[in-house]
């Protein structure tokens, strides 16, 4: 595990997985893309039957999944009215740039040569990003860790009750996982910005 | 343009604008609206750093300094400008992850 550097020549953001770690990251992406397009877009509201029949537009309250109220934040927090305006015109591209984003990570490991079903054992995949997707995969960390720091209920300063888990604990493994990610991401920070 | 607002000033009939018209009108254009990211447990600093860098286009000080706000206070006004300009800034934040929401300048 040495996360991504950029390549002195070619100037490519690279990383080398394990084929455990692609197909890993496979799953959380792929995750995302259901949570995103299968919960409804487009939450119960109080307004006119006919009025909300007629539109399509977008949602207009907070979606109740708190992984997806934490990827949407209500950009109002004091003016109910703007908020669900504000809402309509932006939930939808949100989520179709995230889902988006997320389908590029598992394009990107399968062509690379992550099979559909991981069964070769010793299989190393090196991804080769240039900067455009290189930040998009940045993005895309993000909201898996969004994703499953919600799932968890991390806090700030919280690092004591994780570690104090026993390691057959599911809760410890996600926070093992979420943990990956975050180290993942730091990495690609830190490649994007060296020249 | 997210939201039809006030305060846009006609072009119609410039001559007969009332003075104390003018001047309501030209107090609500000038009221900034800023965009506010909040601390949350999950981004790293390194990467809300970056984002100030990249999207607002701040020096490596500059945005690193919003982004020890953030971190230290709880929150931090990143941008100010028009209401319009303050909803993509917002949603560019959401964008990126960022727990981002506007209110009007004090």
């Amino acid at each position: 595990m040495s996360g991504f550097a950029r390549h002195r020549r070619s100037r490519l953001i690279i990383a080398n997985f394990t084929g455990f770690e692609a197909d890993l990251l496979r799953s959380l992406a792929s995750q995302l893309v259901e949570l995103l397009r299968n919960e409804a877009a487009v939450p119960s509201d109080d307004r006119d039957p006919f009025e909300a029949m007629m539109d399509f537009s977008g949602p207009t309250t907070e979606p109740e999944d708190p992984v997806l109220a934490r990827l949407f934040p209500t950009a109002y927090p004091d003016d109910e009215e703007a908020a669900s305006e504000f809402r309509r015109f932006t939930e939808g591209a949100l989520r179709d740039g995230k889902a988006t984003a997320a389908v590029t990570i598992i394009e990107t490991l399968e062509e690379a040569g992550l099979p559909p079903e991981l069964t070769e054992d010793g299989l190393m995949i090196d991804v080769e990003l240039d900067e455009p997707t290189a930040e998009i995969w940045l993005r895309s960390f993000t909201d898996v860790r969004l994703a499953l720091a919600s799932r968890l209920g991390v806090e700030d300063g919280d690092d004591d009750v994780w570690a104090a888990l026993p390691d057959e604990d599911p809760r410890a493994q996600a926070h093992d996982i979420y943990e990956w990610v975050g180290y993942l991401q730091e990495t690609l920070v830190e490649a994007l910005t060296t020249d | 343009m997210l939201v039809c607002h006030d305060g846009v000033v006609s072009a119609a009939s410039p001559v007969e604008v009332e003075p104390t018209t003018f001047s309501d009108e030209f107090t609500q254009m000038a009221t900034p609206w800023v965009t506010i990211v909040w601390n949350d447990p999950v981004n790293l600093m390194s990467y809300v750093s970056y984002v100030f860098q990249k999207y607002f286009g701040y020096e490596k000080k500059k945005a690193e300094k919003l982004m020890l706000e953030v971190h230290e206070d709880g929150k931090s006004v990143v941008s100010t400008g028009s209401r319009e300009e303050m909803e993509r800034d917002v949603q560019a934040m959401h964008e990126y992850g960022l727990w981002a929401t506007m209110d009007k300048s004090e």
